[in-house]
C-alpha cells in the first residue's frame, strides 16, 4: 500500500512534464495534420542546451527555459519552412511521417557527434533534497519539475485563449478552409504553430534534464511515450493530451512501484491497445475535425 | 520501347539469373558481404512496399517482425541440433507463418485506425517487443545475446548458401508483389488507397485484404530476420529491433517508387551500398547517421513519387510525343497506334501504380 500511494505521488509529479510535451505534440499535429516524430529528439537537444548553459555558465536549467524555448522557436519554424511546407497536398501525411523521422535523425547524429553518446545528467545543488510527508518522499526537483509545467502549460493556454494569434490557431484547427476565408494566414500560422509546438518541447526539455539522465539515443523512448500519450488522449485535443499523461505516468509509476521497474515501460502500450480496441478515436477524440 | 510479349517475365527471369551467377565471379568476401546485406534489404523492403506500398498505410513497426524471426529461429535452433547447416533454412517457411500469425492478431488491432494513428501504433510496437526482448531474460537472455549454432560452411563460400536463399526469397517476393499487381486484390489495394471509405462503400472487403497483405508482408520480413541472425550467429535486442531497420525499408521503396514491382530493389541496391559505403567511409555511426538523414530528407524533397514512376512518366511523354510527331505514316494506322497507347495508359491509370 505504502509503494502503491508513493508510485501514484511520483506518478503525478512526473505527469506533468509528460503533459507539457504532450501539449506540444498535440498542438502540432491539430494546427498541421503532421504528426512529429521529432518532438522526442527537440526535448533531448533542449535538454542537451539547458546542459550546455549549465555546465558553461552555472546556469540553472529553470532559469534556462526562456534562452531554450526562443532557440527550438527558432529551430521549429526552420524546419516548418525548409522541409514540411514543400510537402504536396495529396500525400503532405504520409511523406510527413518519414520527413519528421529523418530530422529526428538528424538531430541524434548531431547530438553523437557535439556531445558523445554518454548519459548526462544535470546536478544541480538541490538535485538531491527531498522533504518526507507522512512517511512519502517528495524531491524537490520533481515539485519544481511539476510546478512549472503547470506553469507552461498556462502560459501556452494563454496564448492560445487569449490573444488574436491563438485564435487564429484555434480557427484553423477547427476549420482550415473557413478560416482562410476569413483572412488567416494559413502558411504563417502553420509555420508559427509547429514553433510554439517545439518551443513546447524545449521548455519540457529543461524539466527533464533535471529529471533524468539523457543520451542521444534517449529520444526514442520518450517519443514511444509521448506518441502514447497522444493516441489515448485523442489527436488535436490538449485537454486529451494531459488526461493522457496523467493516465500513463501514474500507471507506469505504479507498476514499477509494485511490480518491477522493467516492466513499467510496457504499461503504456496495454493501455495504448484496450484504447483501441473500445475507442480508436482517444477519450478527447473526435471523428471529425477536432478543436483545441 | 515497343511492347514484347511476356516483357515483364522475361526481365524478371534475366535478373534473377544474373543474381544467381553473381558469386561464381570469385568475388571477395567483402563484397559479397555486402550484396548479402543488399539482397536482405531488397526483400524486405519490396515486403514492405506490398502492403506500405499499395495501400498507403505507412507501417513503421516492421522492424519488430524482423527480430522477431530472429528470436524465433534462435530459440528453435537453442534446442535442435544442426548437421549439414541447412535445417535453419528449411525452417524458414514455419518462422514466416509463425510471424504471420502474429501478424494478424496484432493488425486487427492496429488496423482499426488510419494513416497517423496506424503509423503511431506500429512505432510504439516495434519499441515494446524490443523491452520485451530486453526483459523477458528467461527466453531470449535479454541484453546478454542469445548464441545461433555456427554454420558449418567452408569459409572459402561461406556466405554463397545465404546468398542463394536471399536470391531465391527475393523471387519468391517479386513474384507475389508481380500477381498481387495483376489480381483484382491488387485493385483492391489501389481502391483502399484512394479512398478508404468510398472502397468500402462499393463492397471491397478492406479490412480483409489490409490484414492478408500485412501478414503475408510482415511474414517475409520476419524470414529475412532469420536468415539475418543465422548469418550473424549471434543477437542483441538493440540489433535485432532496430528502429533504423525499419526506416531503411521504407526509405528504399519510396526511393525507388512505392506501389511499383522494380522501385523498392532499385531503392535497396542504390541505397543499402551507399550505406555499407558510408559506414565504412566515415567509420564512426555519428556521422553516418547525419549523412543517412540528409539522404532521406533529399530524397522525400525532391523526388516524392520514386525512381520508377518519374522514369515511367518521362517515358509515357516521349511515347506520346513520338505517336503525335510521327512524319507521314497513313493516317489509319496512325490512329490505331495512338488509341494503343491511350488504352495501355488508361490500364496503367486504372491499376495500382
Amino acid at each position: 500500500m505504502h509503494a502503491l500511494i508513493q508510485g501514484l505521488i511520483l506518478g503525478v509529479l512526473t505527469a506533468g512534464v509528460y503533459a507539457l510535451m504532450a501539449s506540444g505534440q498535440t498542438l502540432i499535429f491539430g494546427v498541421m495534420k503532421v504528426v512529429n516524430l521529432a518532438q522526442g529528439a527537440m526535448v533531448i537537444l533542449s535538454a542537451y542546451l539547458a546542459y550546455g548553459l549549465f555546465t558553461s555558465f552555472g546556469v540553472d536549467p529553470l532559469l534556462a527555459i526562456p534562452v531554450t524555448t526562443v532557440a527550438m522557436f527558432i529551430l521549429g519554424v526552420a524546419v516548418q519552412l525548409a522541409f514540411l511546407r514543400p510537402l504536396h497536398d495529396e500525400d503532405r501525411s504520409e511523406l510527413s511521417l518519414l520527413v519528421t523521422f529523418a530530422v529526428a535523425l538528424l538531430i541524434e547524429g548531431f547530438m553523437s557527434v557535439t556531445w558523445r553518446t554518454t548519459d548526462r545528467s544535470i546536478n544541480t545543488s538541490y538535485a538531491n533534497s527531498s522533504w518526507s510527508v507522512g512517511g512519502y518522499q517528495i524531491t524537490l526537483v520533481r515539485l519544481w519539475a511539476f510546478l512549472l509545467s503547470i506553469a507552461a502549460l498556462g502560459v501556452l493556454l494563454l496564448l492560445l485563449n487569449r490573444t488574436r494569434f491563438g485564435r487564429a490557431i484555434r480557427a484553423t484547427v477547427q476549420n482550415p478552409e473557413s478560416a482562410r476565408l476569413l483572412g488567416v494566414e494559413s502558411n504563417r500560422v502553420s509555420a508559427i504553430g509547429f514553433g510554439l509546438g517545439t518551443a513546447t518541447a524545449a521548455a519540457a526539455g529543461s524539466i527533464y534534464g533535471l529529471l533524468y539522465p539523457f543520451n542521444p539515443g534517449s529520444h526514442y523512448d520518450l517519443i514511444s511515450r509521448l506518441l502514447s500519450i497522444v493516441v489515448l488522449g485523442g489527436l488535436g485535443s490538449i485537454a486529451g493530451a494531459i488526461v493522457g499523461a496523467l493516465i500513463v505516468s501514474t500507471s507506469s509509476a505504479v507498476v514499477a512501484a509494485t511490480i518491477s521497474p522493467a516492466w513499467s515501460e510496457m504499461t503504456f502500450f496495454v493501455i495504448l491497445i484496450l484504447v483501441l480496441l473500445l475507442r480508436p478515436q482517444g477519450i478527447f477524440g473526435t471523428t471529425g475535425r477536432g478543436a483545441i | 520501347m515497343r511492347s514484347i510479349p511476356y516483357a515483364g517475365q522475361i526481365r524478371g527471369v534475366v535478373f534473377v539469373a544474373a543474381l544467381a551467377s553473381l558469386p561464381s565471379f570469385n568475388l571477395a568476401h567483402w563484397s559479397i558481404n555486402i550484396a548479402v546485406f543488399t539482397l536482405m534489404f531488397a526483400v524486405m523492403s519490396s515486403a514492405w512496399n506490398l502492403f506500405g506500398g499499395f495501400t498507403g498505410y505507412p507501417s513503421l513497426g516492421h522492424a519488430a517482425f524482423f527480430g522477431i524471426g530472429a528470436y524465433t529461429l534462435g530459440l528453435w535452433f537453442e534446442h535442435h541440433a544442426v548437421t549439414t547447416g541447412y535445417e535453419p533454412f528449411l525452417m524458414l517457411p514455419l518462422v514466416g507463418l509463425f510471424a504471420g500469425l502474429i501478424g494478424v492478431v496484432l493488425g486487427a488491432i492496429a488496423l482499426r485506425t488510419r494513416a497517423d494513428v496506424f503509423a503511431i501504433v506500429t512505432i510504439t510496437l516495434l519499441f515494446v517487443v524490443q523491452t520485451l526482448a530486453f526483459n523477458l531474460r528467461g527466453l531470449t537472455h535479454g541484453a546478454q545475446g542469445l548464441a545461433l549454432p555456427i554454420p558449418p560452411f567452408a569459409a572459402a563460400t561461406f556466405e554463397r548458401p545465404f546468398y542463394y536463399v536471399l536470391v531465391a526469397l527475393l523471387a519468391a517476393t517479386m513474384a507475389i508483389t508481380y500477381l498481387t499487381m495483376r489480381s483484382k486484390l491488387g485493385l483492391s489495394l489501389a481502391a483502399v488507397r484512394a479512398d478508404e471509405d468510398k472502397a468500402r462503400g462499393v463492397g471491397v472487403r478492406t479490412l480483409g485484404v489490409k490484414l492478408l497483405t500485412f501478414s503475408v508482408s510482415v511474414g517475409i520480413t520476419a524470414m529475412v530476420g532469420g536468415i539475418w541472425a543465422y548469418y550473424e550467429s549471434f543477437i542483441y535486442p538493440q540489433f535485432a529491433i532496430d528502429p533504423l531497420i525499419t526506416i531503411g525499408m521504407v526509405l528504399m521503396t519510396f526511393l525507388g517508387g512505392r506501389g511499383t514491382l522494380w522501385g523498392p530493389v532499385i531503392g535497396a541496391l542504390i541505397l543499402e551500398t551507399a550505406q555499407q559505403t558510408l559506414a565504412y567511409e566515415l567509420g564512426g555511426s555519428e556521422y553516418y547517421l547525419i549523412a543517412y538523414a540528409l539522404v532521406f530528407l533529399l530524397v522525400m524533397l525532391l523526388m516524392p513519387q520514386g525512381i520508377v514512376p518519374s522514369i515511367q512518366s518521362v517515358v509515357r511523354r516521349r511515347r506520346r510525343r513520338a505517336v503525335v510527331d510521327a512524319p507521314g505514316p497513313p493516317p489509319s494506322a496512325s490512329s490505331s497506334d495512338r488509341t494503343d497507347v491511350l488504352t495501355r495508359d488508361a490500364v496503367v491509370v486504372e491499376g495500382p501504380r
